[in-house]
């Protein structure tokens, strides 16, 4: 058994003295593991960090194996994120939620290339990685069969004025039929219906809906908690949202468990 | 117990050890059995003696005989630098390189998603605590160049900020004698976008 693809890395662990368990990301093979050896050695640590994106070859005598993996680095976007906070804490969180959202050798062609657009952007700055982050995250919850319906309100049908999500079904509701339980309803960012620009309020927002989606679907299906890595980004853009408006909730204490 | 049996115990434990496969503990088995009071009697009371000395710093995490240790207790040191490092491997590391005169706090790791090291499992708090009491002015992060080091060093500083002491990190880039073209794509990315004025 044999295959070469692009590959995005999604984690290592260490196995052995030197050897990494890498965890990859490919359009063909979803979500693919592999020994890698000497992955944690000096030459290679390099390659095998979350986010970069390689050129990976698998082989195994069997299909059900964990296999070898072999790589070469393409793009390294781990290298050109360490400098900036709020890149790393994106990549990172990228990186660990698709890695435990996913599920092993079932290919999500969508998944991967939204990922793969998201790391090709990550240098543009905030304005544009954030929102299509939490893009990124919307698919990844419909591609896993948790999506999202904001076309229109789940109460009325219309799809003016959607400022809600429904913390149940994962639908929309409209500024009218909402008011009277706007405290135990999610905050619909507009940018995700395509409407205008969005800033650190709106990111946040974006953040704790489709947080509150995967801790509740994705993830609590597995009875685990949501990454680590997310926790930090989501404490990022807090800190971002204060500064630009002021004081804000603390922002893991929010929904997304 | 057959005759060999502690033979093959001695090359297990010393095959549990870094850079040793069975192939070389049993090697070293063999040299010592060769000259047991030369090497093995005086390795085995070296062994006993640094299990029962050897203890982390209270101060800083180093491993020494005494805590504080040697460094902590040394009064040429700059007290008000503080070198932050992942483990007692780095702080050897910049010992031998005699480049830092100030002193060192080992975190005991690095933040990691995937492995579940959050910031209660590292020697955070200590750290903070540190530098308030002691009035530290300099904090040098020096922690791996990988994206778990590069987190644990920006949260760091978000952390130290409210202190206001100056937080550093190493820099990255070309290695002394690396020539460009044998360097890996992560390493060329970092040293050109952290290139300075010539």
């Amino acid at each position: 058994m044999e295959w070469r693809a692009p590959a995005i890395v999604l984690g290592a662990r260490p196995f052995g003295e030197g050897g990494a368990v890498v965890t990859l990301l490919t359009e063909e093979h979803g979500r693919h593991a592999g020994l890698v050896r000497g992955g944690f050695s000096r030459t290679q640590r390099a390659v095998w960090q979350p986010g970069n994106l390689v050129e990976a070859r698998w082989v195994a005598r069997l299909a059900e194996q964990l296999g070898a993996l072999s790589g070469e680095l393409i793009h390294p976007a781990a290298a050109l994120a360490l400098d900036d906070p709020l890149a790393l804490a994106l990549l990172a969180s990228a990186c660990a939620v698709a890695e435990g959202a996913l599920p092993e050798r079932e290919p999500h062609p969508r998944a991967f290339r939204g990922l793969l657009a998201l790391i090709g952007r990550l240098g543009e700055g905030a304005a544009t990685a954030l929102p299509d982050y939490v893009r990124w995250e919307v698919e990844l919850l419909a591609e896993l069969g948790y999506g999202l319906d904001l076309t229109r309100c789940a109460a009325t049908g219309t799809t003016e004025d959607l400022v809600w999500v429904s913390p149940r079904t994962g639908r929309a509701v409209c500024a009218a039929a909402g008011a009277p339980y706007a405290e135990r309803l999610l905050p619909l960012p507009a940018f995700l219906l395509g409407q205008g620009p969005s800033g650190p309020g709106d990111w946040l927002a974006g953040l704790r809906l489709t947080g509150h989606f995967l801790g509740k679907d994705a993830y609590g299906h597995h009875h685990r908690p949501l990454p680590a890595a997310r926790g930090l980004l989501l404490d990022r853009v807090a800190a971002l949202t204060a500064s630009a408006t002021g004081p804000a909730a603390p922002a893991s204490a929010g929904s997304t468990r | 117990m057959s005759e060999s049996e502690p033979i093959e115990r001695l090359v297990g434990l010393l095959a549990k050890l870094p850079g040793l496969g069975r192939r070389s503990a049993r090697r070293a088995v063999l040299r010592m059995l060769m000259q047991p009071e030369a090497l093995m009697l005086p390795l085995a009371a070296a062994l006993r003696e640094a299990a029962e000395a050897v203890r982390p710093c209270a101060v800083c995490g180093n491993l020494d005989t005494r805590s504080p240790c040697a460094i902590c207790r040394d009064p040429r040191r700059e007290r008000g630098v503080i070198c932050v490092v992942e483990g007692v491997a780095d702080l050897w590391a910049l010992e031998r390189a005699q480049v830092h005169r100030g002193l060192y706090h080992v975190l005991g790791g690095t933040l990691s998603a995937l492995g579940g090291v959050g910031p209660e499992d590292l020697a955070i708090r200590p750290l903070l605590a540190r530098v308030a009491e002691d009035g530290a002015e300099e904090v040098i992060l020096a922690l791996p160049a990988t994206v778990d080091g590069a987190t644990t060093a920006h949260y760091l500083t978000d952390r130290l900020r409210p202190t206001g002491v100056r937080v550093t990190r190493l820099a990255q880039g070309v290695p002394v004698g690396g020539a460009l073209d044998v360097l890996d794509e992560g390493t060329l990315a970092a040293a050109v976008k952290a290139r300075r004025p010539a």
